[in-house]
């Protein structure tokens, strides 16, 4: 595969572009199967997922279902829930996370190994089987806000935010990056007399377009379909997020088809528009790594 | 070898604190509880005080026995054999209030092979456990290895310099976009049995040939079917790590192996692979870790079913710990979980370093003259 | 719209500033996104109570259904339980053993006339008490019996186990019909147990021995649950019946657009086939399996959660709720059972001649509660999974000897729940 001098002529072109698009067909199917679907009524759904129909916007198409999820559900408030939530954690993420990892690669201090151990260990338990001596927890945790010092955290944005801000994963990224980096470059800003903060900002970070974009998404992703803890530590309405909403439509006897497929190309739009953000770091990044090697 | 320029106890504290203590408060503590939970008799809801009930809920999950069934024999003392099938004694005679055998009581068969005109059989005290253990593993085999190299297939296709190429790696990045829940879901229509959308589609194909398959409902392609998915949907966020790998190896290197005329396996074994090795070490850990965490698929898609050839641990925690009200029995699937990955990803730690390190030496020494 | 009770509950904190004496009460409510009547009717009923005294505020939140039961369950361990709970009927038992309810206090005279299912009693007391009942029925067309000369059965004359595989057997012969009964084997969860335990019990076994709550041991593994479980197995291997990756969309329109002859279903989706099929619909009694027919009883019902500090507000609430033109107004907004008869002639459906009559008569007449013990939210679990596995061509006895075995660990593991 020639990777870097492009060979555009004729049938060879034709062919990738033919390998390219079949690939594609397979990975986006299913979402135009939900696109589609979202905007056909029940029945018709139904009756054309036996046959190519249901690919395509044929048939009685509106934007019934849409108005009729907004109606079921307060959407606009779980969607922004989610976004805040996911938004945030995913900041502080990246900062400590990155941070801790910079420590671990550039700097030596007593325990380090021995630390680094433990953590990478952490990156093997499933949060779901901890959830229950993590509410526990929770429940009692002291915190400070507006009316002073004040017990439990449930009820609150924190409770689904902070106790997911570090995890091994996100560490174990950042770490094997750093290991990727020119040691060089830091010993000589150290020489140069740069402190480890100036260091970390200055040098690494910029440096760390594609880590940083991995582990946002990682992240993103993770603390966007977080469902069962959501459920365990929030009772209001007013602060639960997406995944828990999608009960409004599902747990029904009947099950609204439509809605729910609407209810999930609504949902779909925030991660997507996250994800094509950041495209540009990745592609951004094929520049800047060529700085290195 | 730690220089003067890189030791500095305080800064390093400092900046590893934050990270570090998060993790202890909201994992580490809560495991060591739910480790404490394992040897108890802890419920979600009960009246009844907590005991101390010691390796209990490990030895009901792990015990096993293995029984030796001897065929119904007639007056004569030969086999019966009906249908062409040597007939055995039911399972239940021995292992349901049966004094003579105490240490069968309360197990079931797990599997079973025939030597001779006898049967050995192979029992387990919580069958649906060694099930999930079973399906885990198998998953995790699967899985790990087929997704890696595919996602690394995507990458070199995706890799190209062609117009509208961030547009397909966009596409084949959509279904990590697109939720494990959303997604199972999606996929419970495709795998719709009868006139579903995939055996719709392979009828199409095959002009009618194909019969339509019960996906999801036969043991046989459950478990598969959940693989296939799992792939589908986990490959795209691992074709993008491979990416950032393949970005950093240095364009030098790809026209000096031009240079010397080497074929395109060459230059993909000699400069690709070798360049890939820490996000290969990366890639295989991630991808086994997320097999072994496996939940979301089976929740919504087959709860475990047909006949526990989809039960998988993480499930097995959940169902117990929350649905059956079971904390120590729940805990206790979480904490095997943990030694078992704990256990592999030593493995392939261990297995992965020398090579890594003595590849890392090598390439150094290459970049450098 | 849906902003309705945030903003209900903000305009309420604003005027319970104005009259200083008001105490709030919270309560959680299971029906999140419900798009029929019954999540409005239950704010309805929340705001006229609010409007009909000046002690107390009720303050609702809702969940979705499939998430409620987790959500008590998370908030009791972590102290944080409202003041009223509503709650379904058979996992009641569980939640008062477990301390998350407490006693009614409510003057049972009060609940006289009331159909069984929707009175919950644990230990002696009256823990819970339901707005509405729900039952099921065989749903059919009376064309499709009468075609196939097939006995249309009554209450007083219901099918027998012979007549009920006849029929099945006959309509599935005629090829009209993908399958010839519709069980609901895409509804997981609660509806194995609440639709199918029954069967159970008519053949003359249960989950577990009502008499001590000690045991399952020779009720769900005897003879006769494994004549049962026999029986079970031989609907899907008979192609009788669709089995459990049944399509929930199948389950939800397929008797409609005729791919089964007959469902068995319960009077919340009866409506739809009324319209559908008019005088042509008929909704037939649970078949005699030998042990008299029986069909699952109680639905959500409200309780007063073991934590409240207001078990006085919380009653006062339920009281006012226990009122004939509530069951009615539930019964004509849902399609549900009204609990008393003087309800009942007060609704559009249920009244002499109504379209769902009937289903009041099979509460009345098969109505039996699953198992009340703390135990039945594991038994449940325990018995969806056998006859899963058995519809999906498990061991019969094996698999209800392991279900068995289940149970009764998990009886002892809990000191006998409390019996």
């Amino acid at each position: 595969m020639a990777l870097v001098t492009p060979d555009n002529h004729g049938l060879r072109l034709w062919t990738r572009y033919a390998v390219l698009v079949l690939v594609a067909i397979i990975f986006i199917f299913p979402v135009v199967f939900m696109a589609m679907s979202s905007l056909k009524p029940d029945q018709q759904l139904l009756s054309d997922t036996n046959s190519l129909r249901a690919f395509l916007p044929v048939g009685d198409i509106s934007f019934q279902n849409y108005s009729d999820a907004f109606d079921r559900a307060p959407i606009g408030v779980f969607v922004f829930n989610s976004v805040v939530i996911t938004g945030v954690t995913v900041l502080f993420t990246l900062f400590v996370c990155s941070l801790a990892a910079f420590s671990f690669v550039f700097l030596d201090w007593a325990g380090k190994g021995l630390i680094f151990s433990i953590l990478l260990a952490t990156l093997i338990v499933p949060y779901e089987t901890i959830f229950i001596p993590m509410l526990l927890m929770v429940s009692q945790l002291p915190w400070i806000g507006a009316e002073g010092l004040e017990w439990g955290w449930l009820n609150t944005y924190r409770v689904q935010i902070i106790p997911f801000i570090a995890d091994g994963l996100s560490i174990f990224l950042f770490v094997q990056y750093f290991k990727d980096l020119p040691r060089e470059l830091i010993e000589a800003s150290r020489v140069e007399g740069a402190s480890w903060w100036t260091i970390y900002r200055r040098v690494v970070m910029p440096l760390s377009g594609p880590v940083i974009a991995t582990a946002a998404i990682l992240k993103f992703l993770f603390m966007y379909n977080q469902f069962l803890w959501p459920l365990m530590v929030v009772q209001a309405e007013e602060i639960r997020p997406v995944m828990v909403g999608l009960g409004y439509f599902t747990d029904q006897l009947n099950v609204p088809w439509g809605e729910v497929m609407a209810y999930l190309t609504i949902i779909t739009i925030p991660v997507l528009a996250f994800y094509l953000s950041l495209q540009r770091v990745f592609i951004a990044s094929v520049a800047s790594t060529g700085v290195k090697g | 070898m730690a220089s003067k320029l890189t030791r500095s106890n305080r800064a390093g504290w400092l900046m590893a604190v934050p990270g570090a203590g998060l993790i202890a408060t909201f994992i580490i503590i809560p495991f060591f509880l739910a480790f404490a939970f394992s040897l108890t008799n802890q419920r979600l809801a009960s009246p009844n005080p907590t005991e101390y009930v010691g390796v209990e809920n490990y030895t009901d999950l792990l015990s096993i026995a293995i029984f030796t069934l001897e065929p119904e024999r007639d007056e004569a003392g030969n086999a019966v054999i009906e249908d062409g099938e040597i007939q055995y004694p039911r399972l239940r005679k021995f292992t349901r209030n049966n004094p003579d055998y105490p240490n069968l009581q309360g197990k079931r068969e797990w599997f079973s092979w025939q030597s001779g005109e006898n049967r050995t059989v192979v029992l387990s005290s919580d069958v649906v456990f060694m099930k999930a253990l079973v399906n885990t593993f198998t998953f995790v085999i699967f899985v790990a290895p087929i997704q890696a190299g595919l996602a690394l297939g995507l990458a070199l296709l995706i890799n190209q310099q062609l117009r509208g190429i961030s547009l397909f790696r966009a596409i084949y990045f959509m279904p990590v976009v697109v939720s494990i829940v959303v997604v199972s879901l999606l996929w419970k229509f495709i795998y719709s049995p009868g006139d579903g959308l995939l055996n719709s589609l392979l009828g199409w194909l095959t002009f009618g040939a194909f019969e339509g398959i019960d996906w999801l409902g036969q043991t046989g392609t459950a478990l598969p079917s959940i693989m296939a998915m799992s792939i589908w949907q986990g490959v795209g966020f691992h074709m993008v790590i491979w990416l950032s790998g393949l970005q950093t190896i240095s364009p030098t290197l790809y026209e000096a192996a031009e240079i010397e005329g080497s074929s395109k396996w060459q230059t993909f074994r000699y400069v690709t692979w070798p360049g890939l090795r820490n996000t290969a070490v990366l890639i295989l850990i991630v991808i086994t870790m997320q097999a072994f965490a496996l939940y979301a698929q089976i929740d919504v898609m087959t709860n475990g079913g047909p006949l526990d050839s989809t039960q998988v641990l993480v499930f097995q925690a959940v169902e117990r710990g929350y649905g059956k009200q079971d904390i120590s029995g729940g805990s206790t699937i979480s904490v095997i979980l943990f030694l078992i990955v704990l256990s592999i990803s030593l493995i392939q730690r261990w297995l992965t370093r020398e090579r890594s390190s003595s590849e890392a030496v090598a390439r150094k020494k290459k970049e450098r003259t | 719209m849906k902003m309705t009770p945030i903003l209900a509950a903000l305009l309420a904190t604003g005027v319970a500033g104005g009259a200083a004496a008001q105490t709030e009460l919270s309560l959680w409510y299971h029906g999140a996104g419900s798009a029929n009547a019954e999540e409005a009717l239950v704010n309805q009923l929340v705001e006229e109570f609010n409007a009909s005294q000046s002690d107390w505020n009720v303050v609702i939140e809702t969940f979705p259904q499939g998430a409620y039961n987790d959500a008590v369950g998370a908030a009791a361990l972590a102290g944080e339980l409202p003041d009223i709970l509503d709650v379904d009927g058979p996992v009641m038992p569980n939640w008062a053993w477990a301390g998350y309810m407490q006693p009614l206090g409510i003057d049972e005279a009060k609940l006289e006339g009331y159909l069984p299912g929707p009175i919950g009693r644990w230990n002696g007391e009256v823990y819970s008490v339901g707005l509405w009942d729900a039952a099921v029925a065989m749903t059919t067309r009376r064309s499709t019996l009468e075609d196939n000369g097939i006995r249309v059965p009554t209450i007083d004359a219901p099918w027998s186990l012979e007549e009920f595989n006849d029929a099945l057997a006959t309509l599935a012969a005629t090829g009209d019909y993908e399958y010839p009964l519709d069980l609901g084997m895409a509804w997981t969860g609660e509806w194995y147990p609440y639709a199918f335990s029954p069967f159970l019990q008519s053949f003359g076994g249960d989950i577990v021995d009502r008499s001590s709550y000690a045991t399952a041991e020779g009720v769900l593994n005897g003879d006769e649950a494994i004549a049962f479980g026999e029986w079970w197995q031989g609907l899907f291997t008979n192609g009788y019946a669709p089995g459990t990756s049944q399509d929930a969309a199948d389950r939800d329109v397929g008797l409609l657009e005729g791919k089964y002859a007959i469902a068995w279903n319960g009077n919340w989706a009866a409506l739809p086939v009324v319209e559908a099929f008019g005088d042509d619909a008929l909704f037939l009694p649970a078949p005699d399996f030998g042990n008299g027919p029986t069909i699952g009883a109680a639905s959500w019902q409200f309780g007063v959660s073991g934590t409240s500090e207001n078990p006085d507000g919380a009653r006062a609430f339920i009281e006012f709720a226990l009122q004939d033109r509530w069951f009615s107004a539930f019964s004509d907004g849902t399609g549900l059972i009204p609990v008393t008869s003087s309800a009942a002639a007060d609704t559009a459906n249920y009244t002499d001649g109504g379209a769902l009559e009937v289903f009041y008569d099979l509460s009345k007449a098969q109505a039996l509660v699953r198992p009340v013990t703390p135990g039945y939210l594991v038994q449940a679990k325990v018995f969806e999974k056998a006859l899963a596995d058995i519809a999906n061509g498990a061991d019969v006895a094996d698999t209800l000897d392991a279900a068995v075995d289940e149970i009764n660990e998990d009886i002892d593991a809990n000191s006998g729940y409390g019996h």
